[in-house]
């Protein structure tokens, strides 16, 4: 299948009327049809999507005027089931969408499909889905990462030139790493999270996924921004795709923690040359320590199951979603409902989080974690008052074989280690491709100071242009 | 830590509205005591002198005005996923 011409592209051959929205629909259903055998996607909503392009097609307008999208699951849309790959949510019709997704329609874009995930993006090779495995575009008996692991694949698919993920402890970066694309991590508060099934709330970020940095500068753009439906919103103060950014005399620094033990020395010798480009490029490029780092993940663990069950208790079987037929009354009617509809994983984490706020838990537990998390970010605004940019691997692996982590959670989970530092601090960060391992990409992660997702992905951009 | 009781797992599932299997209960007890194992790393961490942070976004008590809006969203639609609904509303298993 062939590939797309860049999105900013595309919406100027499709306003000058070179390039048909019905026509890069149908390229895009074409792709999606063509590569069943990868589970990418969950379903598609194809005549929502051929019906905006025709309206579209006869009055071509806006940033990403024809630009076929695919949205994880997890994003509510019109057209089709919403249903965040999992069972208790099989059933549900959006009646409303995602801000993000009305912001992006609203410049033109058309939403295609929604993308196989993690179900309720908990896991981090989408093999947690009710529904089926994703496989890796590059080999198919290895995971695509996860939790956006459907997205991640379908852009390396050229199923559409762009797709929209989550990322709570990792989930865009990782599975962008996996499959050789750009995840971008915002802010936390920069793009609203106003009609998307909620995970972590104070960690939950959504991101693009793309082949280059400049489109997903402005698909980001195009989403960020205040939100009344979402009250941790940040005003955007100027334009996220627009920045230029020079590595000569910046100040770069390596985390030492993210190059030490378990790293594949396959990952190692990519990230150690791509740090080499940089240094030839100008830069000042030194190792920092950030020693606390290291607990992200056991932070991580706390604080998400508890935001999890807290979320997760709003699937009760009597609004919406699945519903045991046979419960006598409404308590056994709420018990059987989330025995027969939440899977093994999203049981896990609603039961740790339970744990760890229970009262006698809650201090040694969640507070603790949470003040671990204030250590942690005064480590990331103590190195950005001496760098101006964070960078190391990220992850520690290649894509892992499928089944080969499903049988212990906790081996999982620590495919996260390297992203969830962010998620908890809320800093922005970027993988970008940096290179192959065996036939396997490797993500370079970039890490940038609160609020300096323009600069970060210009960053990313002059990293493309290096690699070249 | 020691392994988790059935007992604990019992309690916790109660608190969660979630009814397990004894397999379930079993395969929980191994992995939430594994899990807790894990993040009991943090026990040894110095934090003397820090606040917790709960979120990290530094905005605090966004409020707006305490006025109905019309989001355009439709009764219809809102019901249209419950499993029993009647007279506009949802209806619900008996509570006694």
């Amino acid at each position: 299948m062939d590939g797309w011409p860049v999105i900013q592209k595309i919406a100027d051959d499709v306003k000058s009327g070179r390039l048909k929205a019905a026509d890069l629909v149908n390229k895009s259903l074409k792709a999606i049809d063509g590569n069943k055998d990868f589970n990418a996607i969950i379903l598609t909503l194809e005549d929502r999507a051929l019906a905006r392009a025709a309206e579209i097609d006869k009055n071509p307008s806006g940033r990403l005027a024809g630009v076929p999208f695919i949205a994880k699951d997890n994003f509510l849309t019109l057209g089709g089931k919403t249903t965040a790959a999992s069972n208790i949510l099989r059933p549900f019709e959006a009646p409303y969408q995602a801000t993000a997704i009305e912001r992006l329609e609203a410049e033109g874009a058309i939403c295609v499909a929604k993308a196989n995930l993690d179900a309720f993006a908990h896991g981090s090779s989408t093999e947690n889905s009710d529904w089926f495995v994703t496989k890796n575009p590059h080999d198919k008996t290895r995971v695509p990462g996860g939790s956006s692991g459907g997205s991640a694949a379908a852009v390396m698919l050229n199923m559409a030139p762009f797709a929209l993920g989550t990322d709570t402890g990792g989930s865009v970066r990782l599975p962008a790493s996996f499959v050789g694309a750009v995840g971008v991590k915002p802010t936390y508060g920069r793009v609203s999270r106003s009609g998307v099934v909620a995970m972590a709330s104070s960690t939950d970020v959504i991101g693009p996924i793309t082949r280059t940095a400049e489109e997903a500068a402005l698909v980001l753009d195009v989403m960020a921004g205040k939100d009344e439906l979402d009250s941790t919103t940040i005003e955007k103060t100027g334009s996220l795709s627009d920045t230029s950014f020079d590595f000569s005399g910046k100040k770069i620094g390596i985390v030492k923690e993210y190059m030490q033990e378990g790293l594949e020395p396959g990952v190692k010798s990519v990230i150690e040359a791509s740090i080499d480009k940089i240094k030839q490029a100008g830069a000042e490029v030194s190792d920092v320590s950030l020693p606390s780092l290291p607990l992200a993940l056991a932070v991580y663990y706390i604080v998400c199951p508890a935001e999890v069950s807290s979320n997760l208790s709003r699937y009760d079987g009597q609004r919406y979603g699945y519903s045991a037929a046979e419960a006598r009354d409404l308590d056994e009617s709420y018990e059987l409902s989330r025995q027969q509809g939440f899977g093994a994983e999203a049981k896990r984490r609603i039961m740790i989080g339970t744990y760890v706020l229970s009262s006698g838990y809650y201090d040694a537990y969640y507070k603790k974690a949470q003040t671990v998390r204030t250590k942690i970010i005064h480590e990331f605004t103590d190195a950005f008052s001496k760098y101006d940019l964070l960078i190391g691997p990220t992850s520690p692996t290649v894509a892992f074989k499928i089944g080969e982590k499903t049988a212990d959670p906790l081996k999982m989970y620590l495919n996260d280690i390297m992203t969830v530092a962010a998620n908890m601090s809320g800093n922005p960060a970027i993988s970008v491709p940096a290179g192959l391992s065996d036939g396997l990409p490797v993500g370079l992660q970039m890490i940038a100071p609160m609020g300096a997702d323009g600069p970060m992905l210009a960053a990313a951009k002059a990293f493309e242009e290096l690699s070249k | 830590m020691s392994k988790l009781s059935r007992e604990d797992v019992l309690k916790l599932a109660a608190l969660s509205k979630l009814k397990l299997s004894d397999d379930e209960i079993e395969r929980l007890r191994d992995e939430l005591s594994e899990i807790l194992d894990y993040v009991n790393l943090l026990d040894s961490v110095a934090v003397s002198g820090l606040e917790p942070t709960y979120q990290v976004s530094g905005l605090r008590n966004v409020y707006r005005e305490d006025a109905p809006k019309d989001y355009g969203y439709k009764i219809q639609d809102l019901l249209k996923n419950a499993p029993d609904i009647q007279d506009g509303q949802f209806k619900v298993k008996r509570v006694l």
